[in-house]
């Protein structure tokens, strides 16, 4: 078998090559190929690293050096110094503030991580099944179908307290309960990668940096509960993760992990991919499996509950990308080590994309529990150019601003609820002190107004009033009860709205209100906007205004 | 590729799959530096390591991390190659391809150190 001196291990996230990735890639392989090294390096194309702000980015093994910010005129040396004389290129390696250059492991970044989700995401090639297959791919499924019953699969899933990472946090093993009680002969399991909140990529960047896991995941459902066939909805604005998708689908089959007689046993399952063509409201249950039947993607009352009538009328059951990530790693090592990580009530990790202000923006995952201080501070390495911390916005468009003297709240879904704000998908948005709550809280409903299906009432004419009356305030024009009647409108949009989406639509609005009431104040009496975000007067530019006329 | 049939036949592939990736664990059992400075190259230290490459590959050993680094100032003795195994790092000069493939053979794979070429050793 071929041995390879060094592997270097390219970012293929989008967010790399986004940032030119793939065009530094070419030039990598043409100078290995100059230099006639095609024989002693591998080049490997992997799913996201993590450090997106770094990208593109490249880990050279077996000494884990970590390159960043990787331009194609950079290949040459790298080849010449490094992969051809050994003296790692100092100026392109990943610098801390100190002075040293860390490997992998020792980043602070990577190091204060806890990577179950994200196990083989950076480390495999997300092409190769083989690469996925040694690092125990598909294991926790052959385990499943040579040695346990069905039900002993939906117990294992209980036991380890898994809730849905798709942002209600309802529990995993619940859901696969009341499906498999269901007598039907067809069921089916979906995955809903659907992921539509601004700033978040989670679901993307573990497509696109193992798909076989979600395959692996969606199997052991199936089996599971009785089900013969899946479906992946997949937003048609991952073009890099349904390509992988669908290649991963086609080796699968061709290895035989799906399709009839898995692995030589009497279970048959298989699954396609269904595309999503950009609305918000699909990435709600009941509307996405309308949607997936050809239907207009709009809500439906529950119950009837997906697991006892969903697809095509048929017992379903849906989860997040990331909930069926995490079920490989419980079948194959236990609950008792799943629960080990996170919290009593919240075990396991949950993976963020931290975005915004902070010095190391990316996707990290975390076990549950821990501090938002600590993510932002320990892994984010802080907030840039010496600015304050003012809110992180979590949960997106439904979710809400967690502020300064809350950084210390495990996250977790109980005490997120606590204080307006919540888990959701894993979006995680942080705001320094130039950021307004008010301009905030009107994009999220802004964009809640325009993804809003029209279906029902509340939803579609109670947010786009609340959304005027946010447009008044931040134009100037506020006026004293207007606090009250978005708080009252707020009240009656959560309680009686149809779906997900319009329940939890007035969220960012709830807890700015709550946490940053004196900066909606000013706005309304003060006409000020202390963040300088609005399009109103600043009172310090107001004041040297005045000055100026008086020197005339 | 043939479909895999039962959990032994995917533990197959596993394992072969898990050699070719052992680069990327960080414990190979075996480490091997090769002085790649500028007399090192010259003096055929590229060629050694090509040898010892196709030794590995020939014997179907993957335990082993080939890491290149700089002089390490003995140019007398170029080109030096250097194992780290059971705890010692054994230091090779004036590794020939023909001797390259030796250490391969004796030292790396089964553990015996060529003696009569060795110029240092030292408890890691």
């Amino acid at each position: 078998m071929k041995i390879y001196r060094i592997h270097a291990l390219i970012c293929a996230g989008g967010q790399c090559i986004t940032a030119g990735g793939d065009s530094f890639e070419e030039a990598l392989k043409r100078a290995i190929t100059e230099k006639g090294l095609e024989d002693e390096i591998q080049v490997v194309e992997t799913g996201c690293m993590g450090a997106c702000e770094k990208g593109p980015m490249m880990v050279a093994y077996p000494e884990g050096i970590l390159y960043v910010h990787l331009k194609p005129e950079d290949a040459n040396e790298i080849v010449e110094e490094h992969f051809l004389k050994g003296r790692p290129v100092q100026r392109l390696m990943w610098k801390e503030a100190d002075g040293n250059f860390p490997t992998l492991d020792q980043v602070p970044f990577f190091a204060h991580q806890t990577k179950v989700v994200l196990r083989n995401c950076g480390l495999i090639d997300s092409e190769n099944i083989e690469e996925f297959i040694a690092r125990e791919g598909y294991s926790a499924l052959a385990k499943a179908l040579s040695s346990l019953k069905p039900e002993e699969i939906v117990d294992e899933i209980k036991k380890s307290g898994l809730r849905g990472r798709g942002g209600a946090g309802f529990p995993t093993g619940l859901k696969w309960e009341f499906a498999a009680k269901e007598v039907s002969d067809q069921k089916y399991v979906v995955t809903n990668a659907d992921e539509g909140d601004p700033g978040a990529y989670m679901d993307r960047s573990i497509i696109e940096g193992d798909p076989h896991t979600i395959i692996e995941g969606m199997a052991i459902a199936g089996y599971a509960i009785g089900a013969s066939k899946g479906y992946i909805y997949c937003r048609a604005e991952y073009p890099i993760a349904i390509k992988r998708l669908d290649l991963a689908l086609k080796n699968a089959r061709k290895f035989g992990l799906l399709g009839k007689n898995i692995l030589g046993s009497d279970f048959n399952f298989d699954i396609e991919v269904r595309m999503g063509a950009g609305a918000f409201v699909c990435g709600e249950e009941t509307a996405l499996l309308r949607s997936i039947e050809g239907k207009r993607g709009e809500p439906t009352n529950k119950p009837p509950y997906p697991s006892q009538k969903g697809l095509f009328g048929h017992p379903t059951v849906i989860n997040n990308v990331e909930t069926f990530a995490n079920i490989p790693f419980i079948i194959a090592e236990g609950y008792e080590k799943f629960r080990r990580i996170g919290t009593e009530t919240n075990p396991g990790t949950k993976v963020f994309s931290l975005a915004g202000k902070v010095i190391t923006t990316g996707l990290i995952e975390v076990p549950l529990g821990i501090s938002l201080r600590k993510i932002i501070y320990d892994i984010g390495g802080g907030i840039p150019n010496g600015k304050k911390f003012k809110g992180a916005l979590m949960g997106g468009p439904s979710g809400g601003v967690v502020p300064a003297s809350k950084l210390d709240t495990p996250i977790d879904f109980e005490s997120l609820q606590e204080i307006d704000s919540m888990m959701g998908s894993g979006g995680m948005i942080i705001m320094d002190e130039d950021s307004c709550m008010v301009d905030i809280a009107k994009y999220f409903l802004k964009f809640t107004v325009d993804e809003s299906c029209g279906k029902c009432t509340p939803c579609r004419e109670g947010t786009r009033q609340m959304l005027e009356i946010l447009e008044r305030i931040s134009s100037g024009k506020g006026k004293e009860t207007d606090l009250e009647d978005l708080l009252s409108l707020a009240k009656t949009i959560q309680q009686t709205s149809l779906c997900g989406l319009g329940q939890s639509a007035p969220n960012p609005v709830i807890s700015t209100i709550r946490w940053f009431r004196d900066e909606y104040e000013a706005h309304i009496k003060d006409k000020t906007c202390t963040a300088g975000v609005c399009s109103m007067k600043k009172p310090t530019l107001e004041v040297k205004k005045n000055a100026k006329k008086i020197a005339h | 590729m043939a479909k895999i049939n039962s959990l032994e036949e995917l533990r197959k592939i596993r394992d072969q799959a898990k050699e070719s990736m052992v680069a990327r664990s960080g414990n190979a059992k075996v480490k091997i530096f090769a002085s790649m400075g500028t007399v090192g190259i010259a003096g055929g230290a590229r060629e050694a390591l090509k040898a010892m490459i196709d030794e590995l590959e020939k014997r179907d050993f993957h335990e082993v991390d080939i890491i290149e680094s700089g002089s390490m100032g003995l140019d007398r003795e170029e080109p030096v190659i250097s194992v780290e195994r059971d705890g010692y790092l054994t230091t090779y000069g004036r590794v020939t391809p023909d001797m390259a493939r030796q250490i391969i053979a004796q030292h790396v794979i089964n553990g015996q150190i060529v003696s009569e070429w060795v110029i240092a050793r030292n408890k890691k």
